[in-house]
């Protein structure tokens, strides 16, 4: 009951935010986009560190690696950019292999270390591709993002400019993306191999000795949330409309925020990361006329979290009150008829 | 003789990224702490001598020893109050916090002293070069290279021939038995970061000597730096003069190749010795 009360609320933000473009307020809905983006980059790190243990520092390896993929496949094959975002998903589930090959060798923090320094690598590397801008980066080609498929699609049925209909467009694309995140995460999760990989989180040595194989679990959710990274990362560019090495390669962006906004509204939880994306968006707001304090506030707020609350706000809150939604446990398995081993013991006795 | 007047470039880098790497080295090696903020306490420290000098009048390397005992207190007490308490099995919390401090420092740093880039006056010192046949030698680099030489025979002697090091050592290969022989890891942890942030005073001097700084360039030394330490290997001080010396020279050829290539060289000579060495070239101790 409880439960359903939970996904019926979820459900019902969930059409209210989808609402929110045909009311105009355009300020708004990038603000909006902005922060759906975050959440899936936070989704996606909370089931790298949260529950497969990994620690990344080099995510947007995948934001940017997708970013430049779609801006190849738009400017050097003039594929629309919705294509070239999907093939920038791919392009960094494809990446992800040899990367993983080199960072699953180290352990704990050499990995963080080694994530950081293959996404460095990236952006060096991607500011030496001449056609795509070089250092200095480059723009979509005029007009890419307007022959978008459905772009012409809202300008008539709503009868908005061709840039609001993108910013629609790219808004709902990533409000899916969320809610495919969060689905895709719940099930996968509460399945046999999410079952696996949080056994192993809280035992290794247990979870191996009936047979959950961690190297093979902590590859695949490597591989799944690098596509989901990147297919991320096109979308943000898809929307600024330009790109650079720094931009799209950027650790405090792609990594720094989002570490905090999974810290602060609590790891290894699912609600986690949207009770962070909140505080994060609230905090840049209600900071935004003081420069960079809200980062240090979100620093501050972040080491008192890991200080005083490890579960952060959302792992608090279900810890106090006892409520959860999105549980992620299984009911544990029916006891055998207590009556029925009664009678057996009797007989036994006899 | 273009390539043995790069080598020695690299070298005197190396040097360089050696005494970023140093202090890093000793408390990942004592106590698996993963400081992501020590390439932010350099820059502090850096402003921190700046500061000093130009408050009081002073010359950089005189300003930098009254800010050693400073950044040795502020280890200290970073230690005590913020990292003791995260310390554990789990990775993730030091991790996060010492990411936080960084985040903090750096915009607390802009804040304070806006993005501007600033340099450590040291005098004429700074132009003068020393002629060895055919290769010019800088002087400020060739003190820089023999200061790090200088903090690692220093470190390795408190490690292995004193008490305290004693001390570092036991806790570092098991903390439990340390504690049965009278030793408060506590405190042998404090102690640790205190001596790594006057290394990293140090370092910060020859970093604001050398070259421009401005608050946004510490994440960048860490990683050099890390990758110093870990190329390296846990624990073991020598490697990580040496870590940082390969660093150092890759990226000298890096760049002697082509001007962008210098940071690129250096990332990818970390990448090939760990496909080859996945625990660093000479690791003392085992994570």
């Amino acid at each position: 009951m409880k439960n359903a009360l939970g996904l019926l609320s979820l459900l019902v933000i969930v059409v209210a935010l989808a609402v929110v473009p045909l009311f105009g307020l355009r300020a708004l809905v990038q603000d909006l986009f902005m922060v759906l983006c975050l959440l899936v980059l936070a989704l996606n790190w909370n089931m790298l560190a949260g529950f497969a243990g990994l620690v990344s520092v080099g995510q947007q390896l995948f934001v940017g690696v997708g970013a430049y993929a779609m801006f190849a496949a738009a400017i050097l094959w003039g594929l629309d950019p919705l294509t070239g975002g999907l093939i920038g998903g791919l392009v960094a589930m494809v990446l992800s292999v040899p990367v993983a090959f080199f960072v699953f060798r180290l352990n704990g923090a050499y990995f963080a270390i080694g994530t950081w320094a293959v996404a460095d690598i990236a952006r060096l590397s991607f500011s030496q591709w001449q056609a795509l801008g070089g250092g200095t980066g480059t723009a979509l080609p005029r007009g890419a993002a307007r022959d978008m498929p459905g772009v012409q699609l809202l300008r008539e049925v709503l009868g908005v400019s061709p840039a609001a209909a993108v910013d629609m467009l790219t808004y709902w694309l990533a409000l899916g993306l969320v809610v495919a995140m969060l689905v895709a995460s719940w099930i996968f999760l509460r399945s046999r191999m999410g079952l696996g990989l949080q056994a192993v989180r809280d035992n290794p040595v247990a979870a191996c000795s009936v047979g959950v194989d961690p190297i093979r679990l902590k590859a695949l959710v490597f591989l799944l949330t690098a596509f989901a990274t990147g297919l991320c990362g096109a979308l943000i560019f898809i929307q600024t409309g330009r790109i650079s090495p720094d931009a799209a390669f950027s650790v405090i962006d792609w990594t720094a925020f989002v570490i905090f906004i999974v810290v602060i509204g609590g790891i290894g939880t699912l609600p986690g990361p949207i009770i962070g994306v909140l505080v994060f968006y609230g905090l840049q707001r209600l900071l935004s006329d003081y420069g960079t304090v809200y980062l240090i506030v979100l620093g501050v707020i972040g080491i008192v979290v890991m200080l005083f609350a490890r579960r952060g706000l959302w792992g608090g809150f279900t810890q106090w009150t006892g409520f959860n939604l999105l549980p992620l446990e299984h009911a544990p398995p029916k006891r055998p008829d207590t009556g029925n081993w009664r009678n057996m013991r009797s007989v036994h006795g006899e | 003789m273009i390539w043995l007047d790069t080598l020695i470039q690299g070298l005197l880098l190396g040097g360089l990224y050696a005494l970023f790497a140093a202090g890093l080295s000793l408390v990942f090696g004592i106590m698996r702490l993963v400081n992501l903020a020590h390439g932010d306490l350099i820059v502090l420290g850096a402003y921190l001598i700046l500061g000093i000098g130009t408050a009081l009048g002073l010359n950089p390397f005189v300003a930098a020893l009254i800010a050693l005992p400073l950044m040795f207190l502020l280890g200290w007490l970073l230690q005590t109050v913020l990292l003791n308490r995260v310390l554990g099995d789990d990775i993730l919390p030091p991790l996060l916090v010492t990411f936080g401090l960084s985040v903090v420092i750096q915009n607390a740093l802009l804040e304070q002293f806006t993005a501007d880039s600033r340099r450590l006056p040291v005098g004429p010192i700074e132009a003068k070069s020393l002629t060895f046949g055919s290769v010019s030698v800088g002087v400020m680099p060739l003190i820089t290279f023999a200061s790090a030489i200088l903090v690692i025979l220093c470190l390795n002697w408190i490690f292995y021939r004193t008490a305290i090091g004693r001390a570092f050592r036991a806790t570092s290969d098991d903390s439990v038995t340390a504690q049965l022989m009278g030793i408060r890891p506590r405190r042998v942890f404090a102690l640790a970061t205190g001596i790594a942030l006057v290394v990293a005073t140090i370092a910060a001097l020859y970093l604001g000597a050398r070259a421009n700084f401005d608050p946004s360039i510490g994440p960048a030394r860490l990683l050099y730096a890390f990758e110093a330490v870990i190329i390296g290997g846990l624990g073991s001080l020598w490697g990580t003069l040496i870590g940082g010396l390969i660093i150092g020279v890759a990226q000298a050829f890096g760049a002697a190749l082509k001007l962008e290539w210098q940071i690129l060289a250096g990332h990818v000579a970390f990448v090939l010795i760990l496909l080859v060495r996945p625990r660093g070239l000479f690791p003392r101790a085992h994570d």
